[in-house]
């Protein structure tokens, strides 16, 4: 059990690199999916907002079973890592875009106005008022959707992802100890998810010098 | 090789309905209990003291930390191991039903700590019993308060039902991967069965962004 434990531990290094990695692709694509929703310009506007409702209404299931065998069936093989990784991107980008368009119109407009009529440029006004009050609504809503990835790439397992369920289902049909392992596996997700929740609290504390909006 | 995979027929139909119809069983027993249990804790954490309420917190928080897919398999292998085996389907409804709990709570703690603390007041200074004033007043505000967050986590749960898959319930996901692995077609299967949780999760989604909207004005 425990000579195994560098295995699970790589595991665990590979859950928190594919999430972090769905995270960030996720929220560049999700800053690109909000801008085009709020510019209503038709087509693109029709894309994005066919993205954020497929994302948001099938299951984070149905997304990996697409990326792996379903465009497999098209002839683009994914490796397991890509599809998991792809379909959380996915998701990711389709939440994240909808707590973005949030966070932006809970600004009122008259903040930028009176910060344009206070003589800054308007990209001054976006990087001093608008960003750093939108960040500080945002945050919240995003760390919840990394922990959630963390949680959700555990379903690598049924694509043969060596992430932790990954690597806990190879160890126990080797052991046959599928109780210890997964009780293993369940702590170490646990305690993954907290180190990241406490990471975001100090980080937060950092960002926006105690008060959190 | 032709017998051994054929190629989609009406037939299957059949299959993929009971498929359709075990995901929705099983996703509304999850959603009832939950509810109701959720109710129950909610309003337990808004009432009674810091020691409980932290030790509640506690235990719910790591049925919200750990995921689903390794809840699910745990309880499986150790009601097997302690020698009394569940099917698929109790296993899978115990272990969603207390996860959806776990995220009922929180929302009906919310909801019922938004009742005004002078609402309360002022209905016992008029007389009323504190159950009363729990019937009357805290529960009607504080439930309907929720009721967008409410959709919410039941919509998650409708779309988390999928993964009871894995311990072996026959749910809408597992049927179409049984019929991906004999017709070979996964792409048109996967299709449908997108379009049937789409079809279900879109409309109550929108329904619950519009009250949302509603009730913040």
């Amino acid at each position: 059990m425990f000579q195994k434990m560098p295995e699970l531990l790589n595991g665990v290094f590979v859950t928190f690199h594919v999430s972090v990695l769905a995270m960030l692709i996720g929220v560049v694509i999700a800053i690109l999916l909000a801008i085009t929703k709020m510019n209503n310009s038709k087509p693109f506007c029709y894309v994005a907002t066919v993205w954020v409702e497929i994302a948001r209404n099938t299951p984070a299931l149905f997304q990996i079973y697409m990326a792996y065998f379903g465009l497999g069936a098209l002839g683009i093989h994914l490796s397991p890592y890509v599809a998991v990784l792809s379909a959380l991107v996915f998701i990711n980008a389709g939440y994240l875009t909808e707590t973005f368009r949030g966070g932006f119109s809970s600004i009122p407009d008259t903040q930028f106005r009176a910060s344009r009529s206070l003589g800054m440029s308007s990209v001054q006004a976006y990087r001093y008022i608008i960003l750093p009050q939108m960040l500080r609504r945002i945050y919240h809503p995003m760390t919840n959707q990394f922990v959630w990835s963390i949680l959700m790439s555990s379903l690598g397992i049924l694509v043969g992802m060596s992430e932790l369920s990954g690597t806990t289902q190879k160890l126990q049909s080797q052991s046959f100890r599928t109780l210890e392992f997964f009780i293993v596996a369940a702590v170490l997700y646990f305690v993954l998810t907290k180190l990241v929740l406490f990471g975001a609290s100090l980080l937060s504390r950092r960002l926006f010098k105690g008060d959190i909006g | 090789m032709n017998s051994l995979f054929t190629p989609l027929s009406w037939s299957d139909t059949g299959y993929i309905l009971t498929g359709v119809w075990n995901t929705v069983t099983i996703s509304v027993v999850a959603i009832v209990i939950g509810t109701l249990l959720g109710i129950l804790v909610g309003f337990l954490r808004a009432e009674s003291n810091r020691f409980v309420n932290v030790l509640l917190g506690g235990i719910l928080d790591v049925f919200r930390s750990v995921p689903l897919i390794i809840q699910l398999i745990l309880f499986s292998t150790f009601v097997g191991a302690i020698g009394h085996p569940l099917g698929p389907f109790v296993a899978g409804s115990i272990v969603l039903s207390i996860y959806t709990m776990a995220f009922m709570t929180e929302v009906f703690r919310g909801g019922f700590e938004g009742v005004s603390q002078s609402l309360q007041t002022a209905a016992r200074s008029l007389g009323m019993t504190y159950w009363q004033t729990v019937y009357h007043i805290r529960f009607p505000i504080g439930l309907r308060a929720v009721l967008p967050s409410w959709l919410g986590v039941a919509l998650s749960v409708i779309k988390d039902s999928a993964l009871v898959s894995v311990i072996g319930y026959m749910e809408l996901l597992r049927t179409s991967e049984q019929l991906i692995s004999r017709t070979q077609q996964p792409l048109m299967i996967l299709i449908g069965v997108g379009l049937f949780y789409f079809i279900i999760s879109y409309p109550l989604s929108y329904y619950g962004r519009r009250l949302e909207r509603k009730m913040a004005l």
